[in-house]
């Protein structure tokens, strides 16, 4: 690209509103403001942030949900110019000293869902939006033409541009962008943008990508906030991308109020990981796709729409050939200073198709999610064709595991005669053809075909393949792997309850970064009674919500462990690192915490969300169903494969002798038993939580967790009176 | 028969090491901490450690996922 044609771009851009503002210095953590952006009038303001606001939601996640509160009713549609982004990292996000320490949280009210949705991102946005000057970026209203948002954190100001000539796709405008605002190669390092891609125009599953400056490969890469559709918003909102840029980083640019705090448990967590990453999760050789083989040994990856948790050929996909593709001895971390390192790629591969065909590109990944969502759930083991989804998927900013489930659900509707050829307009969706799902991907890109349909999602798409092709909907409720409208995360949780009800309880939909509970479940055999798995069910997600509110990525908690962790009363919690998230939060902030702090923090926003739900219409216990796919075997063929396993349940759990029984009889009855246990575990997380049976937090909860606000408790009373 | 976590039942055979048991249940996972009657058995001695017939057998899996 040369200077002359971003020289054009930028003499396109018509300045459609500016804000100056007084440059801030960051205080423990917090700037104590947020920064707030409307597209439709051109408006940019600065809110402020106040005491009550930090103690109650802290931060992130927090912020984004509270901001996200006050800016939509109880009507408020996604694609309505009063939704919002909301963009916030934490009061610890932006931390060198610590690894994992620049994550940003991203709140909305999603395409797919229709009610609040939550996704986490590294990349550099997040902490340098803090550095210059803001705790969090608020984007309200919509724009009439393509436009971006710049925000330059040195010299204080504000713009929204028309930029008419840019691209959508997000490997070229990240990297136009780049070039735009950096006067030198050095100030690349400095600016962040988010963007999404022309998939997002036509389809509901957009993501957001998030860019840093790779000073080693000399090149952008980016991480990716997938879940729940909000690229589909941004590019709703008509933004090509925001940019923020601060020059001028501080290893110590928190100005944390004890700052040798910090810096003596970031020693620790960094020889640690040095010391026993090899040996243990080798993250920073293979990164999260070490986890391919292993969910295959344990009956986990999925495979075939979530029919089978194995397949002999997952090796194809597994770690050691993505240790092979991906460039070795880089600091493939997300965000400075991050020792775990984890983000990986493969550099030098030359694409194969679509609208960049013969381009040589980075592919940021793939991630395990990726790998076993389009890989193994659609058949497909071949390791170039999940590099070319890969890549695809970011560049269009489609969320690659909403893609990966939402094809396997289509494949298997095509396999079992809902859809045809003549359906998907020559696309044979079958198992395994890798060609046809990369092709469904180029046309969720273009806009066209049968692309547009399946990019609405599993919910919309099973209604549409009953109402226009016949298909049964009982069927394809039954394998249709979505809660909430949200498609699920990767892991095949059958044989899980505690799991089970970790996907359909989590207020977002279906994503495992609530709780991941199937070891400590399924194998461990810790959690035997109800009441077990739903403490598990209460401690784990509130403790895993802390992360989206400081700025954190949870790798580093239990990704790594210090060797003398199994001598510890609790090893699943990790106790010396809960320890190390004391000293860090109260080492930033100076707000002395206890470990049981943390959690009340947790479950102040958690509750909060679950009220957010109720608000936008959702929030109750119909609405923590999931697919039967996810509780046990929906086809003959699913039961007949784990035959021993299932007779012998029947046997001792249900108290049913199989013998003499058709295989139809015995998945009825195993059907009718799970689902009554299902229903047993929601009674038991509802109770530990302080909900009604109906799943909503009660006025009592509410004040316990000092969020009483009177809409919150009127709303909370008309729903149980 | 060895009982694994109080869930799963492995023929017991001559010879059986903490290794071999591993094997056989396909725990692969790298962070889990075995033990046997109660002893905690550092990863170094899976392979030297025998399993007895009818020894109680624990191998928790710390939990990770994506």
């Amino acid at each position: 690209m040369s200077t002359k044609d971003i020289q054009e771009m930028r003499q396109a851009h018509e300045v459609l509103a500016e804000f100056d503002y007084e440059l801030g210095e960051v205080e423990k953590g917090y700037t104590n403001r947020t920064l707030y952006v409307n597209l439709s009038d051109n408006t940019i303001a600065s809110k402020p942030v106040t005491q009550q606001m930090k103690d109650i939601f802290t931060g992130g996640k927090g912020f984004g949900l509270w901001l996200l509160w006050n800016g939509v009713t109880g009507d408020t549609k996604w694609n309505d110019p009063e939704n919002e982004i909301v963009i916030s990292s934490g009061p610890i996000g932006g931390t060198t000293q610590y690894p994992g320490s620049g994550k940003s949280l991203v709140v909305s009210l999603s395409p797919t869902t229709h009610s609040v949705i939550d996704s986490n991102v590294g990349g550099h946005f997040g902490p340098l939006l803090k550095f210059a000057g803001w705790d969090a970026l608020e984007i309200q209203g919509k724009a009439e033409r393509d436009v971006i948002v710049f925000i330059d954190g040195n010299a204080g100001k504000v713009t929204i541009e028309e930029a008419p000539e840019e691209a959508v796709d997000t490997h070229l405008i990240g990297e136009q962008m780049m070039e735009m605002f950096a006067k030198t190669d050095r100030e690349k390092r400095d600016i962040s943008t988010v963007s999404a891609g022309s998939g997002a125009d036509h389809t509901l599953i957009g993501c957001l990508n998030f860019s840093w400056y790779d000073v080693r490969r000399k090149s952008v890469r980016f991480k990716q906030a997938g879940r729940g559709g909000i690229g589909t918003v941004l590019r709703d909102k008509k933004i090509k991308a925001l940019v923020v840029k601060y020059s001028g980083r501080k290893g110590v640019a928190n100005n944390p109020a004890d700052r040798k705090r910090i810096s003596k448990v970031g020693s620790k967590i960094n020889k640690e990981i040095r010391d026993y990453d090899a040996v243990q999760n080798r993250m920073r050789n293979v990164g999260t796709p070490y986890l391919v083989s292993i969910m295959n040994d344990y009956d986990l990856l999925p495979v075939y729409n979530f029919r089978f948790g194995s397949h002999p050929e997952a090796e194809k996909i597994a770690g050691d050939v993505w240790e092979k593709r991906f460039t070795q001895d880089l600091p493939d971390g997300c965000w400075l200073g991050c020792t775990m390192s984890c983000s990986h790629a493969v550099d030098g591969y030359e694409l194969r198709t679509g609208p960049y065909r013969g381009q040589v590109v980075i592919v940021d990944g793939p991630e395990y999610e990726t790998t076993a969502g389009c890989g193994s759930n659609c058949g497909i083991f071949d390791p170039d064709a999940l590099l070319e989804i890969n890549f695809y998927c970011d560049t269009y900013g489609i969320d690659t595991i909403s893609f990966g489930t939402l094809t396997a659900f289509v494949m298997e509707c095509y396999e079992a005669g809902i859809l045809n050829e003549e359906i998907t307009g020559g696309l044979e969706l079958s198992f395994g053809n890798a060609v046809a799902a990369i092709e469904l991907l180029h046309q969720m890109g273009r806009g066209e075909g049968f692309g547009l349909i399946a990019g609405q999602g599993i919910r919309r798409v099973t209604q549409i393949f009953a109402q226009e092709y016949g298909g049964d909907p009982q069927f394809m409720h039954d394998i249709g792997m979505e809660a909430k409208g949200l498609e699920y995360s990767e892991y095949v949780t059958k044989e899980s309850l505690a799991q089970q009800g970790g996907y359909g309880l989590a207020s977002k939909g279906p994503q495992h970064d609530e709780a991941w509970l199937i070891f400590m479940d399924m194998v461990n055999n810790q959690l035997p009674t109800f009441e077990d798995k739903a403490e598990a069910l209460h401690y784990f997600p509130m403790w895993r919500t802390w992360f989206g509110l400081c700025g954190l990525c949870k790798l580093p908690w239990n990704d790594i462990v210090p060797p003398d962790n199994a001598e510890t009363d609790e090893p699943p919690k990790i106790p010396e690192h809960v320890q190390n998230y004391v000293e860090l939060f109260s080492g930033v902030t100076g707000r002395e915490v206890t470990k049981e702090d943390l959690i009340t923090m947790s479950e102040t926003v958690y509750n909060f969300q679950r009220v957010f739900n109720l608000k936008m219409g959702f929030g109750t216990r119909e609405h923590d169903a999931i697919p039967y796919r996810s509780m046990g075997p929906v086809t003959v063929q699913e039961y007949e494969s784990r035959a021993e396993r299932y007779d012998k349940q029947l046997k001792e759990l249900v108290r049913d002798d199989a013998e003499g029984k058709t295989t139809e009889e015995k998945m009825a009855a195993l059907r009718a038993y799970r689902e009554e246990q299902y229903e047993k575990l929601i009674d038991a997380v509802y109770k530990r939580r302080g909900w009604t049976p109906n799943g909503i937090p009660t006025p009592e909860t509410l004040k316990r967790l000092h969020i009483d606000f009177p809409d919150m408790v009127e709303l909370v009373r008309r729903h149980i009176e | 028969m060895i009982r694994v976590n109080d869930k799963f039942d492995v023929e017991w055979q001559e010879g059986m090491t903490v290794n071999s048991l591993l094997t056989i249940l396909k725990f692969t996972f790298p962070m889990i901490i075995v033990s046997v009657n109660g002893r905690v058995v550092p990863k170094s001695e899976y392979g030297p450690t025998r399993v007895e017939d009818n020894d109680e057998v624990k191998v928790i899996h710390l939990i990770a996922g994506g």
